[in-house]
């Protein structure tokens, strides 16, 4: 398995935190749709999800593909390691 | 359409190589109540289920997804280290011997998945409850799984899970009493 640095998995974990409010606040929100502060507090985290994201891939390559993220040269969305490697 | 994000939803660790729990595991894998099952029926109910529930369906059918590769990650490394006698010791020498440590859609005793496992009936009350029971059976075979378990890194993560199913037929009750409710003003006019 390749050696990732701690840093890693920190990032990893902020992202993964918020991410699980953001499941969550969907989730509830598909059954309670005019609870303006669970809305409030999704998009809030909504925005903290984007720097988030964009710390995690300025040192650790693309999330996500298709557009939606940038790639680094030479093209990084392959690089090891994958989810279940680390 | 999905996108993939190269994470998983909540860290999986385990403790050490174990290839009988992965045997164990593997039921939420390819089993009936399985993750794949969960997945394959809400995303297939969608396209006849009434507006109000589709977003609901979408987003716990696209999070199962997230769950099934959590699954095959414990699976993977539950089993990655393991020689063929340790496989064979717990119970997956029939496993190995078509599959190597290939993960394959199977339950614990090896039966492979079916779409029998799922249901779509056209009816949103009748779809709707089946989603509750699977939820429900799902959380009950992840405790199963947890007793099964000594690894405390393992279970970390299989508590997680068993944690989304409730929330998830928490949700599915909420949309059957949103449905019920649509029904009733119907009815008025």
């Amino acid at each position: 398995m390749k050696q990732v640095p701690a840093e890693y998995y920190q990032l990893m974990e902020q992202l993964q935190a918020v991410d699980f409010v953001l499941v969550e606040l969907s989730l509830y929100l598909n059954t309670h749709n005019d609870d303006l502060d669970a809305i409030n507090q999704f998009n809030h985290y909504a925005k903290e999800r984007k720097k988030l994201k964009k710390a995690f891939e300025s040192q650790f390559g693309p999330l996500q593909q298709f557009g939606n993220s940038f790639s680094a040269y030479p093209w990084n969305w392959d690089d090891a390691p994958w989810p279940w490697q680390v | 359409m999905w996108l993939y994000e190269k994470k998983l939803q909540y860290p999986v660790r385990v403790s050490t190589c174990n290839p009988m729990l992965a045997k164990f595991l593997i039921e939420q894998y390819g089993g009936a109540d399985g993750e794949l099952s969960a997945a394959l029926r809400y995303l297939n109910q969608r396209y006849s289920i009434p507006d109000k529930v589709i977003g609901l369906l979408t987003d716990i059918g696209t999070e199962e997804f997230a769950h099934l590769e959590m699954i095959a990650t414990m699976v993977y490394k539950l089993t990655k280290d393991a020689t063929p006698e340790q496989l064979k010791a717990a119970g997956l020498g029939d496993h190995y011997a078509n599959h190597d440590k290939a993960l394959y859609y199977h339950d614990a005793s090896g039966v492979p998945w079916t779409a029998s496992y799922i249901q779509a009936k056209g009816d949103p009350i009748a779809d709707l409850y089946e989603d509750i029971a699977a939820e429900e059976k799902a959380r009950a075979t992840y405790q199963w799984i947890i007793n099964l378990s000594d690894d405390p890194d393992l279970n970390d993560g299989l508590r997680f899970l068993r944690e989304r199913e409730i929330v998830h037929s928490q949700r599915f009750r909420e949309a059957v009493e949103i449905l019920k409710e649509e029904q009733g003003k119907k009815k008025i006019f």
